[in-house]
């Protein structure tokens, strides 16, 4: 059996729906969020790497290190509000974060 | 002498030069003069120059449509009209702050630093003419705003806001990123109008997917159903002048894009995405309408009032047509004035040295400050759409350009929400000139004075000439068509 390209799509599919499940289903940690928001980006990016060779399209290869980059920054701010919020509240349960309802 | 025509070539984007160079250079003098609150103070004071100096780098620009770097950022008399939008709202916005910021003792040069930036992603995401232009110009946006929205570092409530914006704008930006990756993979290109070639037949299942991912995105940011859920806790945690951003600035933006990417890169499928921003623009306009009538809290319930104004701007969308997308420009600049306009007597709710946002503080306004009732009572109105006000030729606009597109429904559902929203508007007008007052507030500060004057007259005279705006819509939208 050959690898092809839809192969590639189901993993970064199912790796995307456990991003979104891991955001919404998590009770208890704001850190899961975080992780699962990595796995949503690597997602992505396993889509468009794998659609850039595919296609013999070099652009798809740069989107993905450009979200790479900026996947980097996006931790970086998350993690410090997230110490921020911690100082607080002495606390980074999921649940705990209800000050505010909506 | 080669070097000196490549940047030439540049000069298009003075503008977002003036600013990012603006936010280095105040960043080192934030950094490198003495840390005090009175140099923080000059140095956000410096930031609102920078602002201001951008919007003259755009005015002064040459007319007509540029593209640079092979087409992902292009400069159109769209472009322009909308950077001075989201510069209106950033600057009025940075003014408010800066009485705000010094007694409330919360006075930090990274606050018009992250401003500065933030403004920077808006006029990137507003050029945006490709995919990763759209993304990083997103991303430049979203991530200052995430950082001003938990600057209040001592306050539970302003960081607990920080934390959910982020959550919820990164997660919105992941399901954005990964409609463009699916995008990208079915037409084989990422530039709007190579999007728009290839799709010029119809399009499969695969596209018809990636462009639902990318609308959650910029629903997310510009805040509609059913992708709101964040707005009223984040506007109530959040500093009120960081607030009042969130309000103006990025809306502004986010409509930008929207709309840009809907009419550049997918004309050959409207139908499809016709059918999405009328059910989005439907929900907003009745769940802005509805769930504001119970809020106490005024943040929040501006948070509502702008899901449903989101709403309104949509159906100029939906419409798909030059006029309904000059309808949805002409709604983003009354809307970014009143909302500054209100935002500036919501700053200056200040009793006993403290800030209060309660519905009930306004109480007996008219009596205890007249002017500042008055000016209210119009931009209230306004926002409920009543003639001759401003808002009402806002909403006269995009209705028109939907019946015209044969959306009579929507027009007619349109027409209904506001009609309930007008309740809730009124009802703080009925509070401030019939209630028992309460103790009135302390003196409103200079600069929120000037804002609010000049948003009331633009609401208030927008009847008598509003031919600036209007032609200046007309040709911002022929430019996208």
């Amino acid at each position: 059996m050959t690898i092809g390209i839809g192969h590639y799509l189901s993993v970064a599919a199912i790796l995307f729906t456990l991003g979104i499940f891991g955001i919404f289903l998590n009770r208890k940690n704001v850190i899961i969020i975080l992780m699962s928001i990595e796995l949503i980006l690597l997602a992505v990016n396993i889509n468009l790497v794998a659609f850039s060779s595919h296609m013999g399209d070099i652009v798809g290869q740069i989107y993905a290190l450009l979200v790479l980059t900026v996947a980097a920054a996006e931790a970086a701010i998350g993690l410090a509000i997230l110490v921020v919020y911690f100082r607080n509240r002495g606390s980074i349960a999921v649940e705990d974060i209800n000050l505010m309802k909506g | 002498m080669n070097q000196l025509t490549q940047f030439q070539g540049l000069l298009p984007m003075l503008p977002e030069a003036v600013l990012g160079f603006g936010a280095l250079l105040m960043l080192m003098a934030g950094v490198f003069v003495q840390q005090s609150a009175r140099s923080a103070g000059i140095v956000n004071g410096f930031c609102v120059g920078v602002l201001a100096l951008a919007g003259l780098a755009i005015v002064l620009m040459p007319a007509g449509r540029t593209s640079l770097f092979e087409g992902s950022f292009v400069v159109d008399d769209y472009a322009r009209f909308l950077k001075l939008l989201a510069l209106a709202g950033s600057t009025g916005t940075l003014m408010l702050s800066l009485n705000w910021l010094t007694v409330e003792k919360q006075q930090k040069f990274e606050y018009g630093v992250l401003f500065l930036l933030s403004t920077l992603g808006m006029f990137m995401l507003i050029s945006a003419a490709d995919l990763i232009a759209l993304y990083l110009g997103l991303e430049l946006m979203s991530l200052p705003l995430y950082v001003v929205a938990a600057s209040n570092r001592d306050n539970v409530k302003s960081t607990e806001a920080g934390l959910k914006y982020f959550v919820l704008g990164a997660l919105s930006s992941g399901m954005l990123l990964y409609g463009a990756s699916l995008i990208y993979g079915f037409t084989g290109t990422i530039s709007f109008t190579g999007i728009a070639k290839a799709t010029q037949a119809g399009a499969g299942l695969g596209l018809i997917f990636g462009l639902v991912f990318l609308f959650v995105g910029f629903c997310f940011k510009i805040s509609a159903v059913p992708f709101h859920m964040w707005t009223p806790d984040v506007y109530e945690g959040a500093p009120t002048p960081v607030t009042a951003f969130f309000a103006a600035a990025p809306k502004v933006a986010g409509i930008a894009i929207f709309v840009r990417a809907t009419v550049v890169a997918f004309p050959g499928i409207t139908h499809e995405w016709q059918q999405i921003v009328v059910f989005v623009s439907i929900a907003s306009m009745v769940l802005g309408a509805f769930a504001a009538i119970g809020q106490r809290n005024i943040k929040r319930l501006m948070a509502y009032s702008s899901i449903g104004h989101m709403g309104f701007a949509l159906v100029g969308l939906a419409a798909g047509t030059p006029e309904g997308v000059q309808g949805v420009l002409v709604y983003m600049s009354i809307y970014v004035a009143m909302t500054l306009g209100t935002f500036a007597v919501i700053l200056s709710m200040r009793r006993d040295g403290v800030f209060v946002e309660n519905i009930g503080d306004l109480a007996g306004l008219a009596r205890t400050h007249p002017t500042m009732a008055f000016f209210l009572a119009m931009l209230l109105f306004s926002l409920a759409g009543i003639p001759p006000l401003a808002g009402f030729f806002a909403k006269f606009y995009v209705f028109l350009a939907a019946i015209k597109a044969g959306l009579y429904t929507l027009a007619v559902i349109g027409v209904l929400a506001s009609v309930v929203g007008a309740y809730y508007y009124l009802n703080i007008v009925k509070m401030m000139y019939f209630d028992e007052p309460v103790k009135g507030f302390e003196r409103m500060p200079g600069l929120l004075r000037l804002v609010l004057g000049v948003s009331g007259l633009v609401v208030m005279l927008f009847f008598a000439y509003p031919a600036p705006i209007l032609d200046a819509a007309t040709v911002a939208a022929k430019s996208l068509f």
